[in-house]
């Protein structure tokens, strides 16, 4: 797992990918802390963060459009597959690379609360609180991206794909507004986007939200697993 | 000890292996031999834990690769037919990753990845980018790559594909020294390859086994009795009217000839009869001068041929080795048992 690791992420960065999903994501963090804290002098980090899950969401399929689709193109999967190790550490080791590049923003980012609090009133607590559920938040996409990828060959496929369910998923609260209510208040459980909205809109430390996020990053990588699995039996 | 028993591999509603069963004793170099898509691939892969099997099992020194499979993958080094490489990485950081995938430990890593790089005369290249690499040094860079970890068993899928004629020659030099503390199973669709360095042969054809046996063994079993080509100086009159005189000649066909003044025939002969003596005294007695004489066995390259042809006019040949289509079904009988 750890060789699966190290390979991974060093991979992001011999490629631009990694390059640009981190410079993507920490011009977008300058140009809305600029925009609200800076200039507008707004003490709340987190108002950049909300505006910021836009951009994650086109960032995140850019991201893991190549982790399972192109072993499968170039036919390396052969190798993970029949070294002696688990098809759960493969994925976990892929997993946790692209996580490893998502905190690199993330970490940076972590700088404007104190910037704020450096110049006048600041909400540390909340803005913190919101970037870790930022940071979950991008968890939770980069293993669906992952789960997407392990289902084509194509990398364009992958990253469409993968965008076309974080949209949905987005949305999710108002697509539920059109289903009968006894069926939208059984589904309405998958909104992420309020967990993350009672984090930095709210200030609420959302514990069952945190919980949310993190069994559905459960849930893909079983589901990655269990793609792998079933291909294997075909 | 590998043993392969009784493998099935269905996809929808194609058969790729179709019960097949054989066993590769330790140290032997064995050979795969089959034309393309007869299932070799395939069964490669399902052996190295790649595909899982529709049934059957194989196990590697008893052990089963479905139910253990990190155990299994430890002793088995696999080439891959399309050599399983990140383009993207050195060669040498390639062979660092997949020694720490196969669990080299940390401090063997280095001189290992250094003795496969010699082992496969990929030191030359250690620091290129594999993008860049030739497809005779990618094939290599991929043994290099099945042989880290030195497991007991390899699994190389046409290990020659893309390499000049002199490479040809270093790998296989290199495979018969590796089966010294290795057994080897190794993959081809070119006879005189697997001829030439394995000490057993199984030819498989849509997935079924049809000969199985040591080469000069398969040669012996399955050769038919050897003909004979013969050109004389003479017309055709007199050479069939000295021709029937000569005891045990079954049957004759003419051959064309390039010679003048001279015709050519293929000879049948009897049963367990060596009538080239004869020959020689019926046409030095009718004065018809022997141009060529020549014995024509059958060679491995045409058994091969025969066997794996799709003509059913060709297949009394498969007939003659065990039928394992046939054997199937009692077994799957003494199972339900």
């Amino acid at each position: 797992m750890t060789a699966i690791y190290k390979r991974e992420l060093s991979s992001y960065f011999n490629s631009m990918i990694g390059y640009i999903f981190i410079a993507a994501l920490v011009f977008f963090t300058g140009i809305y802390f600029m925009a609200y804290n800076i200039f507008s002098g707004y003490p709340h980090f987190s108002i950049s963060l909300i505006s910021l899950m836009n951009i994650l969401m086109f960032t995140i399929p850019i991201l893991t459009m190549k982790s399972m689709a192109d072993e499968r193109r170039g036919k390396t999967d052969q190798l993970l597959l029949t070294a002696p190790v688990s098809l759960t550490g493969v994925v976990v080791g892929k997993y946790l690379a692209m996580v490893t590049v998502l905190a690199v923003p993330v970490v940076l980012a972590a700088f404007c609360p104190l910037i704020i609090a450096a110049n006048g009133q600041a909400y540390l607590l909340s803005d913190y609180a919101s970037l870790f559920a930022f940071f979950l938040m991008g968890c939770v996409f980069i293993a669906i991206g992952m789960f997407i990828s392990s289902l084509t060959e194509s990398q364009i496929i992958a990253a469409v794909g993968t965008f076309a369910v974080l949209l949905i998923l987005f949305l999710w609260e108002d697509l539920m507004s059109f289903l009968p209510d006894a069926l939208s208040n059984v589904l309405s459980v998958f909104a992420f986007r309020t967990v993350f909205y009672n984090f930095a809109d709210y200030s609420v430390f959302d514990l069952g939200g945190l919980v949310l996020y993190l069994s559905m990053a459960f849930l893909f990588l079983f589901l990655t697993v269990q793609t792998l699995q079933k291909r294997r039996w075909n | 000890m590998i043993e392969v028993r009784d493998l099935v591999k269905r996809y929808g509603a194609h058969l790729a292996v179709d019960h097949l069963s054989f066993s590769v004793p330790d140290g032997q170099i064995f050979g795969f031999l089959g034309p393309n898509g007869a299932g070799k691939s395939t069964t490669m892969n399902i052996m190295t834990g790649y595909l899982g099997a529709t049934e059957g099992e194989v196990l590697v020194d008893g052990h089963s690769i479905t139910d253990e499979p990190e155990l299994v993958k430890r002793s088995v080094g696999y080439l891959p037919e399309l050599p399983p490489l990140y383009m993207d990485m050195t060669c040498e950081e390639y062979l660092l990753f997949a020694a720490g995938l196969k669990k080299v430990s940390r401090k063997d890593r280095n001189s290992q990845v250094d003795r496969v790089m010699e082992m496969t005369g990929t030191m030359t290249v250690r620091g290129r980018l594999i993008r860049n690499l030739s497809k005779g040094y990618r094939q290599r860079v991929g043994l290099a790559q099945a042989l880290l970890g030195f497991p007991k068993v390899l699994i190389l899928d046409e290990p020659t594909v893309g390499l000049d004629p002199k490479q040809i020659l270093e790998i296989r030099t290199l495979i018969r020294s590796l089966s010294k503390n290795h057994t080897i199973l190794l993959s081809s669709h070119i006879l005189s390859e697997v001829q030439e360095v394995c000490d057993h042969l199984l030819i498989i054809h849509h997935g079924r086994k049809v000969a199985c046996g040591a080469p000069d063994e398969l040669e012996r079993e399955l050769a038919d009795e050897p003909t004979l080509e013969l050109t004389l100086r003479g017309t055709d009159s007199q050479a069939r009217a000295m021709l029937a005189g000569v005891p045990s000649v079954a049957a004759l066909s003419p051959l064309p000839t390039r010679e003048e003044n001279a015709v050519s025939y293929r000879l049948e002969q009897a049963t367990g009869a060596d009538i080239r003596e004869d020959l020689f005294h019926a046409c030095a007695q009718a004065g018809l001068p022997i141009l060529a004489l020549r014995r024509d066995a059958l060679t491995l390259e045409d058994i091969f041929l025969r066997l794996t042809s799709d003509d059913p006019g060709q297949q009394p040949g498969v007939s003659r080795t065990p039928d394992t289509s046939a054997a199937a079904p009692t077994q799957e009988g003494e199972q339900a048992q």
